[in-house]
Formats: structure tokens, sequence, C-alpha cells
């Protein structure tokens, strides 16, 4: 257990730049998620934290020593990986055993610390199978035992449950999340999948082209994303964009020639006027006004019924951006009809189309 | 591909028929010529069923020794041979195990060089350097014995390639898995490396054994005391008896032995060596 700290990481490949500064201080204990489209980056930090890629500049430290320089072994650290990597002619037991076992641990304590892993993840049964008579979910339990048995001061997932199907994934996530809460240890976790991200983590890294562009609880970046990319990548389905040019005394907003919608909160007072933005509305966060008149005027394309909700999909007038509404209950709505859409103003994020960030 | 046309079958069976029989024809022949005596075989037509002397010529080859003088002894030559082609065989295999994880593993200077001049061997086998390599041979006392016959044989770059394939095969993750665990570059090649890639070493033994019992040219060259022939080169010196007919029955009992060791390393690797050859999944 340990805490970790990020100072102003950067890694690049030759001349150009994959990472370029990160920043990031992981409390003892804490579950932190990595999350990013792919390409991000968010790999490649998860393997300099391992030590298996060398930091270009900055410095990682793990429970207050400086690891820059040290190898994966002297790291404590242990990692599960994608492919879970287990050694396919060992038995389980010995995949868990050997990184014991150079440690030189004796033999009985070894049995004792296998076997203690091996019930905390039912894999007792399996000790003396090989990898290949394992099915996907109880490999990757192999994976996390070989962890759990070493008791490093952190642990390290790399996209741990991508190859998994959607039920198990589901099943091992709920796993993931006890077993963290049981053990308490400092866990770095990767992901592309970002309900992956909003049901583990305690804190979200996003990432984007190897900037971070948020870090805080799930909630926070949900509720208050600070840009653009994080608005639309978290939450599914993603976030609506509509962009629009607000008024000189910063009281409506135009969105397109004939659309003009008053601004609830005249943005004036916070200095808002005349400027390009982007309003950012979640599809659940839609209602249909109750006055004929007022509201977005949304003309239907089509809508789909998920049981316990509706979706709809249509356009507004003058733009050709398919906007996502989410209503609860059902609706029935056939194609062309045009809805009066409203939004409460406290769920109408609003940012900067220069520079994608939260005004 | 399963088909249900008899013309197809049939067809098919009698190829396979005639292929087992043209492979098959020589070795009863040798069987047969090696069960007569010394005055049944120099006779028109050969002979094509067994006769009775099979024990007496394997008693004859084993006890009372072939050749000019009687003195050779087939145990001898096969034991010559048993221990030239393991040491083939395992040389080869030792050395380019440890080359190929070099050339794949690790980043030293001039890497592409030294692979690029492992693969230039591949141009210049013994054959073609052989006044040299005797010379040297020769120069550093290694003529009639079994450093002699072998070390030269030994550097190889067509199993230094296969390794080298095989261990490309080997997902990174493994090694890294492996870093984390606290193994060194020796313990992930002996503890990973090595037990990953055993079909493939299996397989490569089976040829290079076979390679190295059928050596010839270069026995032939180095050994000149009877006590270091091997059986492939003592075949081939019965037959140039100088004055007397050949002893053709004790040739085809040679022959016939000289077939079983690598017939045994066959059979008994079967298994892996097809493995070796065709599983991918690490």
């Amino acid at each position: 257990m340990a805490r970790v700290l990020i100072e102003n990481i950067t890694k690049s490949y030759g001349e150009t730049e994959v990472l370029h500064g990160i920043n990031t201080d992981i409390s003892d204990g804490e579950f932190i998620v990595i999350v990013g489209p792919s390409g991000c980056g968010k790999s490649t930090l998860l393997r300099m934290i391992a030590g298996l890629e060398d930091i270009s500049s900055g410095t990682i430290s793990i429970d207050g020593r400086v690891v820059n320089t040290l190898e994966p072994k002297d790291r404590d650290i242990a990692m599960v990986f994608q492919n879970y990597a287990l050694y396919p002619h060992m038995t389980v037991f010995k995949n868990m055993a050997y990184g014991l076992k150079l440690r030189k641990f004796s033999k009985k304590n070894i049995k004792i610390r296998v076997h203690q892993a091996a019930k905390l993840l039912q894999l007792e049964e399996l000790l003396e199978r090989k990898p290949r008579q394992l099915s996907g979910g109880q490999r990757q339990r192999v994976a996390m035992g070989r962890c759990i048995v070493r008791e490093p001061k952190v642990f390290l997932f790399d996209e741990p449950l991508s190859n998994l199907d959607a039920k198990l994934r589901v099943q091992m996530r709920l796993e993931l999340r006890k077993l963290h809460k049981r053990l308490k240890v400092t866990s770095i976790y990767v992901t592309h999948d970002q309900v992956e991200a909003m049901t583990l983590g305690d804190r979200l890294v996003v990432i984007n082209d190897g900037y971070a562009e948020q870090i805080g609880p799930p909630l926070e970046l949900y509720e208050k994303p600070a840009s653009i990319f994080v608005a639309g990548f978290l939450g599914s389905p993603a976030m609506n964009f509509i962009s629009a040019q607000i008024s000189a005394d910063g009281k409506t907003a135009q969105l397109s020639e004939d659309v003009k919608v008053p601004v609830a909160n005249p943005l004036s007072k916070q200095g808002i006027t005349e400027k390009k933005v982007t309003f950012g509305i979640r599809p659940e966060h839609f209602s249909l006004s109750d006055k004929e008149k007022t509201g977005l005027p949304l003309r239907v394309d089509h809508a789909e019924f998920h049981g316990a909700s509706t979706m709809i999909y249509g356009r507004l007038p003058g733009n050709d951006e398919l906007i996502t509404v989410r209503l609860p209950h059902i609706h029935h709505i056939s194609p062309e009809t045009v809805l009066m859409l409203t939004a409460l103003p406290e769920h109408i994020h609003i940012f900067d189309q220069k520079t994608g960030k939260r005004i | 591909m399963i088909e249900k046309r008899p013309l197809a079958t049939w067809f098919s069976h009698t190829v396979l028929i005639l292929g087992v029989a043209v492979v098959a024809f020589p070795i009863w022949i040798t069987f047969v010529g090696a069960s007569h005596d010394a005055i049944r075989m120099p006779q028109v037509p050969l002979p094509l069923l067994p006769g009775d002397q099979f024990f007496i010529n394997l008693k004859a080859a084993f006890v009372e020794g072939v050749g000019n003088a009687k003195e050779q002894s087939v145990g001898i030559m096969m034991f010559n041979s048993l221990i030239m082609a393991l040491m083939i065989a395992g040389g080869k295999i030792a050395i380019s195990l440890l080359s190929a994880f070099a050339i794949v593993y690790f980043r030293f200077p001039f890497r592409m060089i030294f692979f690029w001049m492992i693969f230039i061997t591949l141009m210049l086998p013994v054959e073609v350097r052989i006044l040299p390599t005797f010379e040297v041979v020769a120069n550093l006392g290694m003529l009639n014995n079994y450093w002699g016959l072998t070390v030269p044989l030994i550097a190889s770059a067509t199993a230094t390639f296969m390794f080298r394939q095989v261990f490309l095969t080997v997902p990174d993750e493994l090694l890294e898995a492996a870093r984390i665990d606290g193994a060194g570059p020796m313990r992930f090649f002996k503890d990973i490396l090595l037990p990953v890639s055993r079909t493939n070493i299996a397989a490569l033994f089976v040829i290079l054994f076979i390679y190295g019992w059928n050596q010839y040219l270069w026995p032939l060259l180095i050994t000149t005391d009877k006590s270091m022939y091997t059986i492939v080169m003592g075949i081939k010196q019965m037959l140039e008896a100088a004055e007397e007919a050949p002893e053709w029955h004790l040739i085809m009992m040679t022959t016939l032995l000289a077939m079983i060791p690598p017939v045994l390393v066959v059979i008994g690797m079967q298994k892996l060596f097809i493995k070796g050859l065709t599983e991918t999944e690490k």
C-alpha cells in the first residue's frame, strides 16, 4: 500500500512526444482509473509506472521513493495484462508461485499464500490445471491471483477485462471492486471503456492525445466536465453538442439562422457576450416542454424503445447533427413530429468553441 | 476433406500404395540381403525372400567384426555415430538457442551485423570450406577424436533462424510478466523460454540427429584411426574390399543396423516433432 506520485511525466519516441506532462497524486488505497480513447497514451503511462517503458522526463515515486531508474521487480508492483500473460507451461499454482519463488520465499510460505489467494478468487479446484485448460474468466482470475500473492504496494491493470464477453465483464467488474474493498491496495487501472471507468474508479484521469484533460471523482466528471472531450467521452449515449452564438446582451443564443433561444440566467453576468460557444446537454436531461411555443424544436427522425426509456433521434432546424433524447417511459412518437424540448439550466454545459474548455 | 467418390478413393489409395512400395522395397531388399549367406548374395537374380542366415550375420557383424581384416565391430561404429549425432544435435541446439536469444532479446551494438554474419554462414557449409576447416582442426589436434568430428559441424544458421522465429512469436507480455515477477534474463530463458519452445527443440533434435548420423564426407576426412570410424563411412569402406568380392550379406546387415537409431528417434519423438512443426499457439 502506498501513495503514488506522478510529476510532470513526459514520454517521447524520438522526436514525437506522446505524453505531455502528466501530474497525478494517487493516495494510499485509492482505485484510480486512467481512461481515454485508444492511442491516447494511457497504456504507456501505466507501463512507465511499471518500469516497462523508460521515462523521458519527470518523476514517478511510489511510497516516497523515486522509482525512475528501478527495475520493475524492485518497484514492488504487480501487473495484470490485457492478454493475462500467464506462463503457458506452468500450472495455476506455479504461475502464482513463480514471483514468490524468485523472491526466495520458503516453500511452506508460498503454499500458504497461494492457497489464500486461490480461496479468495475461487481458484482452489483449478490449482493443478494449465492455463490452456481454463476459460477466459478463470485465466483472468489467475492473473489477479499472481498479483495478490505478492502483496505488492501497487496493483496495475492494463485493460484486464477487454478480452471477456459482456456478461462476464460486468461480473468481473463487481468482483474487482469487492476485491479492492477487501485488500485496499493502491490500484491503477487503464481502460478505454467509460462504463468500467465510472463504476470502478474512486477517481478518474481522462487522457486525450497525451494530455490529462480532467482528474476527479466519476460523478464530478460527469456533472461538471472540464472540456468538450470529457463531456463527450463519459456517459452513454453521448452528450449532444449544439453550437451557438451568444448575443451581445448575453440573453439569447442563436442556434441557427431561424432558431433563437432565450438563455435563462443571462450569461452576461459571467461576462460571456458575443461569443461562439458549444452547448452540451445529455440525452437524459431533455424534457418535453409543457408550453407549445418555447423550447428547442426537434424534428424527429426515428425513435427506439428500450423498455424503461425511449430514445428519440432528431434534428434541429438548420442543423444536420443528430440529437439524441432519452425520455423515461414509453412514448409513441412518429417520425417528422416536431417536439419542443427544454432542459434545466444546471444541466446545460457551456464550452468555449475555440479552446474546448468549460465556461 | 471427405469425398464419397469411389473412383477418387481407389485412385488415391493406388498412389499411396505405390509410394509406400517405392520407399519400402529397397529396405525389404536390405533385410532380405542381410538374411542370406555370402554365397547366395552375388548370384543373379537377387533373392526376394528372406533366407535363414539373419542371426548368424547379426552375430558376425557384432562379434566377429566386418571389413577387410574383420577387425571392425559394427557396435563400435554405431557407438561412434551415436556420440557424433548426439553431440552435433545437442551442440547445434544449445548454440543456436543462445544466439537466437541474444539476437531477439538484447539490444547490443552491431546486433544486425552479427545477425547477417550468422546468415552468411548458410552459404558456407562444411563441404565448401573443407580444406581450411581441416587445417584448423588438424592444427588444434582434433583429428581422430569426437571433438574433431563434431565441432566444425555444430555452428548452425538454420537452427538459429528457426529459434529466432519461435522467440518472435512468444508474446512480449510474457517477458514483461516475468520481469515484474523478478526474473533476470537468464532466469527468463531457463524458466519461460526453454519450456515454451520445448516442442520446437524436439522437432529440431530429430532433424539434427539424422543430419549428424548421416554425416559422411567429414568423418571420412577427419578419421584415420579405425576405432573412430562412423557407421555410414564404415559401410563405404566395406564396399572397397581390395581383392575379394564385397561381402554383401554383412554390408546389408550393417546397413540395416545403421537405419535403426534414426528410426527409433523419429518414432519416439513423433508426437513432439509434429507439434513442434505445426503448433503455433504459445
